[in-house]
């Protein structure tokens, strides 16, 4: 326990993901395989049934602590935890433990839901006693079920794999479903035999470069093959003697989050691997990515949701055919085989249709129409590319269309993070409605270092009011904002909400007086598909 | 018998004496426990307070202001009270005031800690009938470890910033606070800076014979100066300011009291959260209050109600004295010190 509570207290006290990285590693390096298995297993969100009223262990740490209850409760509504309150409270221990993590877990932890009040308090009152302070606090955690420290699921992998010498998506994909934390476990989880995990590992997507010129000059249009740019998640699906996974690219696997993917997928022959991208469609129309983004959002996935946001695989690349890799091979071969196995497959695999244009301008054309399917513009990629690794030029091009644009003022400004932690760099604007600004959208980047700083400087000279770390300044700033989307929104004080905005310009020629108005970008709306979420 | 101390607009009043305790509006007369902003207000026509505060206040004051002394214990007679202040541990010079007419004895706290303090005189135990205690801790979840320990950690995260080749930046009070943070670290880790409304104040405790080590005014490192390595000692004030931007890359703590507190320390922007207070932890004011012998009880600044109401629950007859007070800030602003920052950068 102590050794957890440690590794707790150095989770908590840093901010720098790195540092994080390091303490679970050396603490994954130290431990007895049996507590990895269980720090792992707190780590990551899972915890036991509930395991006692926390009335009764509100009651019990008064008791202990010798407060009354009303004074416990102003002391709880101070701190606002119920473990931390119940560990600043208590005395000092009379006695330090050496019991380890595992064995406080199932001896103690566990027992807890199958004893009677009395003899969970007893259980309780003498564990407290072995405590400090911090074990206390972590202790009380597992307890109450509020065991949370700032470390995300990707940074546990991370430290998992470096600890283990073994890429992330081996430890990601050994980590998925329902285990046991054991000894067992956690020697499977850091093994090289790397048998299973081979099934399932996909390869590193290949990541396109924004079209800056004209497609002119990319030559001839017969060596091109455009696509849409959808706008949804990207992914791999890879079946492998009978396995099934989906990868998105963070290489997380979301097999469990497309329940209807799957069973698709398990038609497809084996020893493929497709790249694609999931998106919501209803119909013949894919839906706008902020619904399939509320899907995400979830935690389960209800009858409801899944009827309303229904999602498809839409196929673009073929990496792997019978089970051999054919990332070296032209595209428009790639292609051929990747058509022969969707033209095989259920519905909800769908192939991205190539869009002809005799000429370049014909394929302009055809882009506008990008809004009205809810695609973000067209893809260019050279008929002979092979299939890169990560953001390789000249083979892939991201054609989007013209990102809206917008002239608002600068009202609130907040301290950035990391580089630009002592420079007002993140600005929220507002638009006029009703002979007020409103905010509308916040942004971060598309400044340049010195604008940054001249800005900076102005917030620091102009701050009206301040609420924490938010300054309120003067309006005088008008910028340019572009964003790619626009949604009605409940959350937004402004009632929508745009995606992707960023600073384009700075318009020091205007005064705010000629910013733009909530009702002019209310017209945008109207040339925008339906959203009927809401 | 009428009250030897009421409140008036102007703030605790002693009608016998016709003198303030820590007005917070200007005054004819003004006793002041120490030079703390909320405590020590200029403009009042005269100021008494001990001689080892004197400088101290006279620098919050300014020149002008009309600052007469006594010793710790030294009983003077102000109208029909005899008055004299005792050390309150807080800061240099800080005081407890006892007022007595006719057998009755009244103490104002003022700010104060029973904890060690190498850099001021340890609290002094004076008994009394009515206290007037101030309350910025006074909830039991807040018991503070020995300051040893918390040096133990500002040492070792210290020297972690340096094994990585980064500065360390720790925020603080500048008065008070920052030279106790001085004493109490381990100067032959690294090299000391100050910031210049910290450095100022160093050299006041230095003049009245409290050591402090070797400290750098950060406006005299020349343009070239690496401070990886050495630590930083800043008031709170300058938290995300521009003046930070010439450490290069750095780690930043704040000390505090409300350290104690996970959520506290997480709201703060910054790295680390160290508990350290110069007021008194839930059990000191209790030991305060019981060995005091006070029958009555008075409660200003901080958690007064609960304070007020366990008071009573337990034999005590308290209430809560209305003041304007605060304590220790959570927050960045400490108003008073926030100015010089401009002529260092």
């Amino acid at each position: 326990m102590k050794q957890f509570a440690a590794l707790y207290a150095c989770l908590d006290e840093t901010t720098k993901t790195g540092r994080k990285v390091e303490c679970l590693r050396e603490y994954l390096s130290h431990a007895d395989s049996v507590d990895a298995a269980w720090a792992i297993y707190f780590l990551s969100g899972r915890k036991p049934k509930r395991l006692i009223r926390s009335t009764d262990l509100s009651q019990w740490g008064a008791e202990v602590a010798a407060v009354p209850m009303w004074l416990f409760e102003e002391c709880h509504e101070s701190v606002g935890d119920l473990a931390e309150t119940i560990a600043l409270l208590l005395p000092d221990p009379t006695i330090a433990s050496h019991m380890p993590l595992h064995q406080w877990v199932t001896e103690k932890l566990l027992l807890l839901p199958k004893l009677d009040p009395t003899s969970q308090k007893e259980l309780l009152i003498d564990s407290w006693r072995q405590m400090d302070r911090i074990e206390r606090l972590v202790w009380n955690k597992l307890i109450t079920g509020a065991f949370r420290v700032g470390i995300s699921q990707a940074l546990v992998i991370r430290a998992i794999a470096e600890m283990a010498n073994l890429p992330p998506a081996v430890i990601a994909h050994r980590l998925m479903g329902t285990w046991e934390p054991s000894a067992e476990f956690f020697n499977g989880l850091i093994t090289h035999e790397i048998e299973d995990a081979d099934l399932t590992r996909p390869y590193p997507f290949c990541l396109a470069h924004p079209l800056q010129g004209s497609p002119e000059e990319l030559g001839e249009i017969d060596d091109w093959l455009a696509e849409w740019k959808w706008d949804g998640i990207r992914a791999q699906m890879v079946r492998r003697k009978g396995v099934i996974s989906i990868w998105s690219r963070g290489e997380e696997l979301v097999t469990d989050r497309f329940p209807e993917l799957a069973p698709a997928a398990s038609e497809l022959p084996d020893g493929v691997a497709i790249d694609g991208e999931i998106v919501a469609w209803k119909g013949d129309q894919v839906l706008p990515f902020s619904l399939l983004q509320q899907r995400i959002g979830r935690k389960t996935l209800g009858k409801k949701i899944l009827e309303s946001v229904p999602v498809r695989f839409i196929a673009f690349d073929l990496l792997e055919y019978e089970g051999v890799d054919i990332r070296e091979r032209p595209l428009a071969e790639r292609r051929l085989h990747l058509e022969k196995i969707v033209s095989e497959s259920p519905d909800s695999i769908t192939l991205s249709s190539v869009e002809q244009g005799g000429s370049w301008n014909e394929l302009a054309l055809r882009r506008e129409e990008s809004r009205q399917r809810n695609v973000e513009g067209m893809m260019l990629k050279s008929r002979q590319s092979t299939y890169g690794v990560g953001r390789v030029t000249g083979i892939w091009w991201k054609w989007k269309i013209n990102p809206y644009t917008v002239d608002a003022v600068l009202i609130y400004a907040q301290l950035g993070h990391g580089r630009r932690a002592s420079l007002y760099t993140d600005y929220t604007f507002g638009i006029w409605h009703e002979g007020k600004l409103v905010p509308f959208a916040k942004a971060y980047s598309g400044l340049t270092d010195e604008e940054i700083r001249e800005v900076d400087r102005f917030v620091r000279q102009n701050t009206i009011e301040r609420f924490g770390p938010v300054r309120h300044v003067r309006p005088e700033l008008v910028f340019e904002i572009a964003f790619e989307n626009i949604q009605l929104s409940k959350r937004h004080k402004s009632g929508i909400a745009v995606r992707f905005p960023r600073m384009q310009r700075w318009r020091k020629d205007k005064p705010i007086g000629e910013a733009d108005s909530l009702e002019s970008i209310r017209a945008l709306l109207e040339r925008e598909p339906a959203d009927d979420s809401s | 018998m009428p009250d030897l101390l009421v409140t008036t607009p102007s703030g605790l009043y002693c009608p016998s004496g016709d003198f303030h305790v820590d007005p917070w509006r200007a005054v004819p007369s003004a006793i002041i426990t120490h030079a703390h902003s909320d405590h020590a207000t200029a403009g009042s026509a005269r100021y008494l307070t001990v001689d080892e505060g004197a400088k101290v206040l006279s620098t919050r004051l300014g020149p002008e202001a009309l600052i007469q002394t006594v010793r710790y214990g030294e009983p003077i007679r102000i109208g029909d009270v005899t008055v004299s202040l005792h050390p309150a541990g807080h800061i240099l010079g800080s005081s407890q005031v006892r007022i007595e007419r006719g057998g009755e004895v009244w103490v104002v706290t003022g700010d104060y800690k029973t904890a060690h303090d190498a850099t001021c005189r340890p609290f002094e135990l004076v008994r009394c009938h009515t206290l007037i205690t101030e309350s910025t801790f006074g909830l039991p979840i807040y018991r503070w470890q020995h300051p040893s320990k918390t040096f133990a950690e500002i040492n070792s995260w210290w020297e972690t910033n340096k094994s990585a080749k980064i500065a360390s930046v720790l925020f603080s009070y500048s008065l008070g606070k920052a030279q106790r943070l001085l004493s109490g670290i381990d100067a032959s880790i690294g090299p000391i800076y100050c910031h210049g409304a910290i450095e100022r104040l160093n050299q006041i405790y230095r003049d009245n014979g409290v050591l402090l080590p070797e400290t750098i005014y950060v406006g005299d490192a020349s343009r070239k100066t690496s401070f990886a390595g050495s630590i930083i000692v800043a008031p709170t004030s300058a938290r995300g300011t521009p003046w930070l931007r010439r450490f290069g890359e750095f780690s930043s703590a704040y000390v505090s009291g409300w350290m104690q507190i996970r959520g506290a320390r997480r709201r703060r922007a910054v790295d680390r959260g160290f508990t350290l207070s110069d007021h008194a932890d839930w059990p000191a004011l209790l030991d305060v209050i019981q060995t005091s012998g006070a029958e009555r009880v008075l409660v200003t600044h901080g958690f007064v109600d609960p304070m007020v109401r366990w008071l009573n629950e337990n034999g005590w007859q308290a209430a809560p004295l209305h003041t304007e007070f605060r304590g220790e800030l959570d927050e960045t602003s400490e108003p008073s010190t926030a100015n010089p920052e401009g002529s260092d950068s």
